[in-house]
């Protein structure tokens, strides 16, 4: 009994200390000088452009590393490819580069000097120091997510539901669609999650390829740590919230994916 | 429908799983694949199923050549050893799945799932999920939902090997009636020659990727072509070149000219029969079986001489003594 109670509170202390404690230290210092001010830091127009860009590159970063990651889990489980095990060793890339060199990288192949740079300046599409940069800087690190989450998965499953649906006459999209995805569901979910943790938090690569024009191209997370250096701390705090606020409403959306009871 | 499988290689990097494998499955049978692992059992059942592509050779279901065509088009019904249940899905989806699949009205798939859900005498448990149900619920679940798609053939591969032998004995004879009352032509992996000589018409034995012989249970266990069929079709002694099984080895008190002396070893209880162990000249133990009032009419016990005959054997030429 003693030990029950024991271990719930060193769980709960463990939690407290990392994550209760902080966030509630973010929540109280931003509204340590009433609602006016949070309000102010939140709707002027920096503010508002830098929660929009954030959405905007998650909400196109996010889909398209799902849609990959799966790709790339079912290619290196379910099939015969010649390389495996370098394609596995490429997909833990993002994983192993520091992202400051990841952005770096960027600018040197798409920067106005760099190797495709003039191609798409000259066609008057611009990726450094805009959003086509910040986009390729994100997706890049928050790359092997889902992968790695549903890879694990896939092998455990085994293939006989899918040999299972082949003999019941299920074409491949229908054994996908039917029963490889919802078996698989669960660690897309944490793929997802952390995909877009990563991607509303980078900061990095992001850092270097944006520029962090004021307004144009700085996402949340740089707007926090420009407005903290600033030593406006209302703005940071509130940046800062509404970081923890998106996070928390991806893992709210995500939960309503939960499994049933049927395992 | 009739399955023709001829000429069938298949190989696994250099194992050999199929060795110009040839069959022929007559229509409304009842066939057991017995053999040792490794004996190309399971892989000549996926062959068939599709699941797996010859290297050489033709599989032909229903007269249809079906060498080349997936497994979503050779209209069978596949039994996996593991049951290979969708989890997600209730027992009522599970086998409405193939119907589904074909688009079948809403109404019929329902109707069907009912009816084929009281035929393996699940009633009641379509909203369950399958790990809601024990082994042997599962495998009837799966055997519903193979039949729920009225396949030309039905493909078993090892389907109650996972299963504890109650269970296992009561699905044996339920396959059996099955079996008689939808007629659909029926292929079965097994390892246990008594579950094949239990429920097949007609028994395949392999071995090392060959057929090694096929015939009624009766026949291979009687007339085995080979040393490796007596063995494999039930228990067996060695008396100098002769093989002979358990319940041929006559047991008397008195020599009578064909007899070899030996002396008793073990007495078990079976239950229904009693095995005695004897050594015959010091030597080769041989076991044999007994009823209950011969065991007791001789008075056996462990030490005592007796004299050993056997009362039917069988000799392999070419086989080393």
């Amino acid at each position: 009994m003693f030990t029950k109670l024991g271990l719930r509170f060193a769980a709960l202390a463990y939690l407290a200390l990392l994550l209760i404690v902080p966030v509630g230290i973010i929540g109280a210092h931003t509204f340590s000088g009433g609602l006016g001010p949070v309000w102010d830091s939140l709707t002027v127009p920096d503010a508002v452009k830098a929660l929009e860009l954030t959405l905007e590159i998650a909400i196109i970063v996010v889909p398209l590393n799902t849609v990959f990651g799966i790709t790339m889990a079912i290619l290196m489980v379910r099939r015969e490819l010649p390389g495996k095990a370098l394609l596995s060793a490429l997909i833990d890339l993002p994983f192993a580069v520091s992202p400051v060199i990841v952005g770096f990288t960027l600018i040197l192949v798409y920067g106005q000097q760099g190797w495709f740079g003039s191609f798409f300046v000259d066609r008057g599409y611009q990726i450094i120091f805009s959003t086509p940069g910040m986009v390729l800087a994100t997706m890049f690190v928050s790359l092997p997510f889902v992968a790695r989450e549903v890879i694990p998965v896939l092998r455990e499953i085994g293939t006989e539901q899918e040999q299972a649906a082949a003999t019941l006459g299920a074409r491949s999209h229908q054994t996908f669609r039917r029963v490889t995805l919802p078996a698989i569901r669960w660690g897309i979910v944490y793929g997802v999650v952390l995909t877009t943790a990563r991607s509303i938090g980078e900061y990095g690569a992001v850092a270097v390829v944006s520029g962090n024009v004021i307004g144009q191209t700085q996402t949340l997370t740089l707007r926090v740590s420009q407005e903290y250096q600033n030593f406006d701390h209302t703005a940071a705090y509130t940046a800062a919230l509404e970081l923890a606020v998106i996070a928390l409403v991806t893992l709210f959306l995500m939960n309503l994916f939960h499994p049933r009871k049927d395992r | 429908m009739a399955i023709t499988v001829r000429n069938v290689n298949k190989r696994f990097g250099d194992f050999v799983a199929l060795d110009d494998v040839s069959l022929e499955v007559p229509p409304g049978s009842l066939t057991g694949l017995l053999g040792p692992s490794g004996s190309g059992k399971s892989t000549l059942l996926r062959v068939i199923a599709g699941l797996e592509t010859a290297d050489e050779g033709d599989v032909f279901i229903g007269g249809h050549e079906a060498t080349l065509l997936p497994p979503q088009r050779r209209e069978i019904g596949f039994v996996f050893q593991h049951y290979a249940a969708f989890k997600h899905m209730t027992v009522a989806r599970n086998v409405a799945f193939g119907l589904e699949i074909r688009k079948r009205p809403k109404d019929e798939v329902k109707g069907r799932v009912a009816e084929l859900l009281h035929l393996v005498q699940l009633d009641g448990l379509g909203d369950r999920y399958p790990s809601q149900l024990s082994g042997g619920q599962r495998q009837r679940m799966a055997l519903a939902r193979a039949l729920a798609v009225e396949p030309e053939v039905l493909l078993l591969d090892e389907p109650f090997g996972a299963l504890d032998a109650r269970v296992r004995s009561e699905l044996r004879a339920w396959l059996r009636r099955l079996h008689d009352e939808m007629q659909v032509t029926t292929v079965f992996v097994t390892h246990d020659q008594e579950e094949a000589m239990e429920v097949a018409d007609t028994i395949v034995l392999m071995d090392c990727g060959r057929i090694v012989q096929e015939g009624r249970p009766q026949e291979l266990y009687d007339h085995p072509g080979s040393e490796f069929v007596m063995r494999f079709m039930g228990q067996v002694n060695r008396i100098g070149d002769a093989y002979v099984r358990p319940h041929d080895v006559e047991i008397r008190l008195q020599p009578n000219g064909t007899t070899q002396a030996a002396v008793v070893e073990r007495v078990l209880h079976m239950g229904h029969h009693i095995r005695v162990d004897v050594s015959v000249n010091g030597g080769a133990p041989v076991s044999a079986q007994l009823t209950r009032d011969e065991a007791e009419r001789l008075g056996l016990e462990p030490g005592r001489p007796v004299f050993v005959r056997p009362s039917r054997a069988r000799t392999f030429a070419g086989t080393p003594s």
